[in-house]
C-alpha cells in the first residue's frame, strides 16, 4: 500500500472522528437539530471499504451516514451546511444529519426508515446488472436492520437475481439500546446470509486495512459474477444512539475494552511502528483536518437558510 | 375506431412503450411466464424475454423499494402489485421512498416509476382482497395517483405515466377490464392531473372517477330518462386533483354529487365538497352528496357486499334528494 494512501485513509478517519465531535458541539448549542447520529468508533468501516470501489460503484447506507458522506469525497463544508440546514447544504437543507446524498459521487444517502435502503441497492444493482456493466453497490446497514422484513426480501431477491451487492452489515452490538442477542436469534449476522446462498465473512471493523481486503475482495467477486456477498462487520459505536441517549443498556467497563481498539489508533501505531509515518506528519495531518473543518463551520454558519419560496421545490419534476 | 376492452388498452399501452423505450421493463409477481394475474402481459415473457419482464417473489417490500432504487439511476420501472390490498405491505416503499425521495435530497434524484395495480371490489373476495384505498396514497405529495374509467383514458394516462419523470400510482379497477369503449389506432398521450367531463347536462352535476364514474354514468343514462340532465365530471387523477371542470360545472348546476367506491368517511368526496365550498360558495343550492362505499369491512357474501358498495339507484336517489 503506498504511503500517500495510508495517510490518505488516518487524514478521512480523522475527519470523520473530529466532524462528529464538533456537530455534537454544534447539537449542544442548538444549531444542528432532529436526530444527530455519531459514526465515532466505525470510521474503518465508511473509509476502508470506500476505498475499495470504483468511482462508478454505488454507496448507499442508514441515517448514521455522515462517515460514508466524508469518504466518498464530499466537499466537508456542504456536508456541515446540511447539518445547519442551510440552503448550501447538500440536500439544500431539506435532508438534515439523516439525508445526506451526493448523487454526483454515486452517494445514494442517507435513509431513516431502517432497512428500507436494502431494497433501494437493489433496485440500484437491478440498473447495473440491466445495462450489463460490471459496477457494484455497497449497501451500509446495521446490525438491527437485519431483523426488519425488508433485510430478508432484498437479500433473496439479490440471491435471485444474482445482483452485484456487496452487502456491508456493520454489527457495532446493539441497536438502539437492545443488544444484537436480546434482538436476533442468532447472534452471529452472516448466518442469516447463508439462507440467502451467501457464505458471508465476519471481518474486524476496527481495523481499516482488515475492511479493504474484505470488501475489494468481495467486490472482485461481485465482478467475476460471483453473486451478491456479505461481510459483518464488528465494530462498536463509542457513543450513545443518538444525541442524548442515557446509555443505561451498556457497562463502562465494555466500552472502555472496545475504546481500547480504537480504529484511528490502530491505524496511527501501524504508521508509527513500521516506519511509514512520522509522528510530526501525523500532526500535519490533524492540523490540516482542523483547519478544513473550522473552514466549513464558517461556511456553514455564513450560508443563507432556505429561502422561503423553495418550499414547493423538486417534489415533482414535471412541474418544474 | 377499434373497440377494445380496457385490459387490452393497458396492454397495448405496456407493449408500445417497452418497444419504444429500452429502459422501461416491467416486475411483479406472475407477470412473466404466467402471464400476469390479470392476463394484462400475456406474451410479454415471450416477446421481450426475463431481463425485461421480471418475475418477483411474494416480496412486496423489495419489488416497491427496488423499483424506486432501480428508477433512480435511470431506469424505467413498471412495478406491478398483484392487487393494491398487497401495496398496503409496501407502503413504507411507496410513500416513504418513491414520492419523497427527490424533494429530501434537494433535488437530486428523480424517481421515475409506475406502480400498477389492480383494485376495488365487488368481486367476492371478501373484506383483505376488496379495498379501493385510492385516497389513502393521493394523501403524499410527491406521488401522482391515476385511476382511469375507460379503455381510451387508460392508454393515453398509462403511457403517460411511464414517460412521467415522477412516480405514478396506477391504480386499474379489476371489474373495468372488460369495459369495451373506443380507443384510436396510433400513438396519442392523455396529461395527467386533468379531470375530464365525460358527459354534459345542466341539472346536476356527478363527480366520479374509475369505477364510481361508470356508476355516475349509469345513473345519468337513467336520469335523462326522467328528464333530469346530469353532467358527469372525471377527476382521472386524484393527485394531482384537477378540480376545474367540477367547479366550472358547479357553477352551472349549482347542485353537485360525488360519487367513489372507496368508504365515505375522508374519501375523495370529501376533499371535492370541501374544495367547492372554498371556490364555489356562492353557487352552492343545495348539500352536496356523498356516495360512497357504506363503512364496513366489505362481506363475501355476494347481497351483502353489493349493499355496501354503491350503485347507480344510490346515485339517483341522492340526486333527486337535492333537485
Ligand atoms: C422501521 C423503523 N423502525 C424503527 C426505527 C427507529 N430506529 C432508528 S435507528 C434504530 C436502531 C437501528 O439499529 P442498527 O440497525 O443496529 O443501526 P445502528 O443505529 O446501530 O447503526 C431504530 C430502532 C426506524 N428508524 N425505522
Ligand atoms: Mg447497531
Amino acid at each position: 500500500m503506498e504511503k500517500a494512501t495510508l495517510l490518505e485513509w488516518y487524514r478521512q478517519m480523522v475527519l470523520i472522528r473530529r466532524f462528529e465531535q464538533k456537530c455534537a458541539e454544534l447539537y449542544q448549542l442548538g444549531k444542528i437539530g432532529g436526530f444527530l447520529h455519531l459514526y465515532i468508533g466505525q470510521e474503518a468501516i465508511a473509509v476502508g471499504s470506500i476505498a475499495a470501489r470504483r468511482a462508478a460503484d454505488h454507496v448507499i447506507t442508514a441515517y448514521r451516514d455522515h462517515g460514508h458522506a466524508l469518504a466518498v469525497g464530499t466537499e466537508t463544508k456542504y456536508i456541515m451546511a446540511e447539518m445547519l440546514g442551510k440552503a448550501t447544504g447538500v440536500s439544500k437543507g431539506k435532508g438534515g444529519s439523516m439525508h445526506l446524498a451526493d448523487v454526483s459521487r454515486n452517494f445514494w444517502g442517507g435513509h431513516a426508515v431502517v432497512g428500507a435502503h436494502l431494497s433501494l441497492a437493489v433496485g440500484l444493482a437491478l440498473s447495473e446488472s440491466y445495462r450489463g456493466t460490471d459496477n457494484a453497490v455497497l449497501c451500509y446497514f446495521g446490525d438491527g436492520a437485519t431483523n426488519i422484513g425488508y433485510f430478508h426480501e432484498s437479500l433473496n431477491l439479490a440471491g435471485v437475481w444474482q445482483l452485484p451487492v456487496v452487502w456491508i452489515c456493520e454489527n457495532n452490538q446493539y441497536g438502539m439500546g437492545t443488544a444484537v442477542d436480546r434482538a436476533s436469534a442468532v447472534s452471529e449476522m452472516i448466518r442469516k446470509a447463508h439462507a440467502y446462498g451467501m457464505e458471508g465473512k465476519q471481518v474486524d471493523g476496527m481495523n481499516v486495512f482488515a475492511v479493504y481486503e474484505a470488501t475489494k475482495a468481495a467486490l472482485q467477486a461481485v465482478r467475476d459474477g460471483a453473486g451478491p456477498q456479505f461481510l459483518e462487520m464488528i465494530t462498536y459505536r463509542f457513543e450513545g444512539h443518538s444525541m442524548g441517549d442515557p446509555l443505561r443498556y451498556r457497562t463502562k467497563d465494555e466500552v472502555e475494552k472496545w475504546r481500547a481498539d480504537d480504529p484511528i489508533g490502530i491505524l496511527e501505531r501501524h504508521l508509527l511502528e513500521q516506519g511509514i509515518a512520522t509522528q510530526q506528519e501525523l500532526d500535519q495531518v490533524d492540523t490540516a483536518v482542523d483547519a478544513e473543518l473550522a473552514a466549513a463551520v464558517q461556511f456553514a454558519e455564513e450560508s443563507p437558510l432556505p429561502a422561503l419560496e423553495k418550499l414547493y421545490t423538486d417534489i415533482y419534476v414535471d412541474s418544474e | 375506431m377499434a373497440r377494445i376492452t380496457m385490459r387490452q388498452a393497458i396492454t397495448d399501452a405496456l407493449r408500445e412503450e417497452m418497444l419504444r423505450d429500452e429502459n422501461v421493463f416491467i416486475m411483479g409477481q406472475e407477470v412473466g411466464v404466467w402471464g400476469g394475474t390479470y392476463a394484462v402481459t400475456r406474451g410479454f415473457y415471450d416477446e421481450f424475454g426475463p431481463r425485461r419482464v421480471r418475475d418477483t417473489p411474494i416480496s412486496e417490500m423489495v419489488i416497491g423499494g427496488a423499483a424506486v432504487g432501480a428508477a433512480m439511476n435511470g431506469l424505467r420501472p413498471v412495478a406491478e402489485f398483484m392487487t393494491i390490498n398487497f401495496a398496503f405491505v409496501a407502503f413504507d416503499a411507496i410513500v416513504n421512498h418513491a414520492a419523497k425521495l427527490r424533494s429530501m435530497f434537494g433535488g437530486q434524484m428523480k424517481v421515475p416509476l409506475v406502480f400498477r395495480a389492480p383494485g376495488g371490489g365487488g368481486r367476492q373476495l371478501g373484506a383483505t382482497h376488496s379495498h379501493t384505498p385510492d385516497v389513502i396514497f393521493a394523501h403524499f405529495p410527491g406521488l401522482k395517483v391515476v385511476s382511469p374509467a375507460t379503455p381510451y383514458d387508460a392508454k393515453g394516462l398509462l403511457k403517460a405515466a411511464i414517460r412521467s419523470d415522477d412516480p405514478v400510482l396506477f391504480i386499474e379497477h379489476a371489474t373495468l377490464y372488460q369495459l369495451r369503449g373506443e380507443v384510436p389506432e396510433g400513438e396519442y398521450l392523455l396529461p395527467i392531473g386533468k379531470a375530464d367531463v365525460k358527459r354534459e347536462g345542466s341539472d346536476v352535476t356527478l363527480i366520479g372517477y374509475a369505477q364510481g364514474l361508470q356508476v355516475a354514468m349509469e345513473a345519468a343514462t337513467d336520469l335523462a330518462k326522467e328528464g333530469i340532465e346530469a353532467e358527469v365530471v372525471d377527476l382521472r387523477a386524484l393527485r394531482p386533483l384537477d378540480m376545474g371542470p367540477a367547479v366550472a360545472s358547479f357553477q352551472k348546476t349549482f347542485k353537485a354529487v360525488v360519487v367513489e367506491e372507496g368508504h365515505r368517511s375522508y374519501g375523495i368526496g370529501a376533499e371535492v365538497v370541501a374544495r367547492l365550498q372554498e371556490e364555489a360558495f356562492d353557487y352552492m343550492d343545495a348539500p352536496i352528496k356523498r356516495v360512497a362505499q357504506h363503512e364496513v369491512p366489505l362481506p363475501y357474501s355476494r347481497e351483502l357486499e353489493q349493499a355496501a358498495l354503491i350503485n347507480k339507484q344510490r346515485v339517483i336517489d341522492a340526486v333527486k334528494e337535492i333537485l
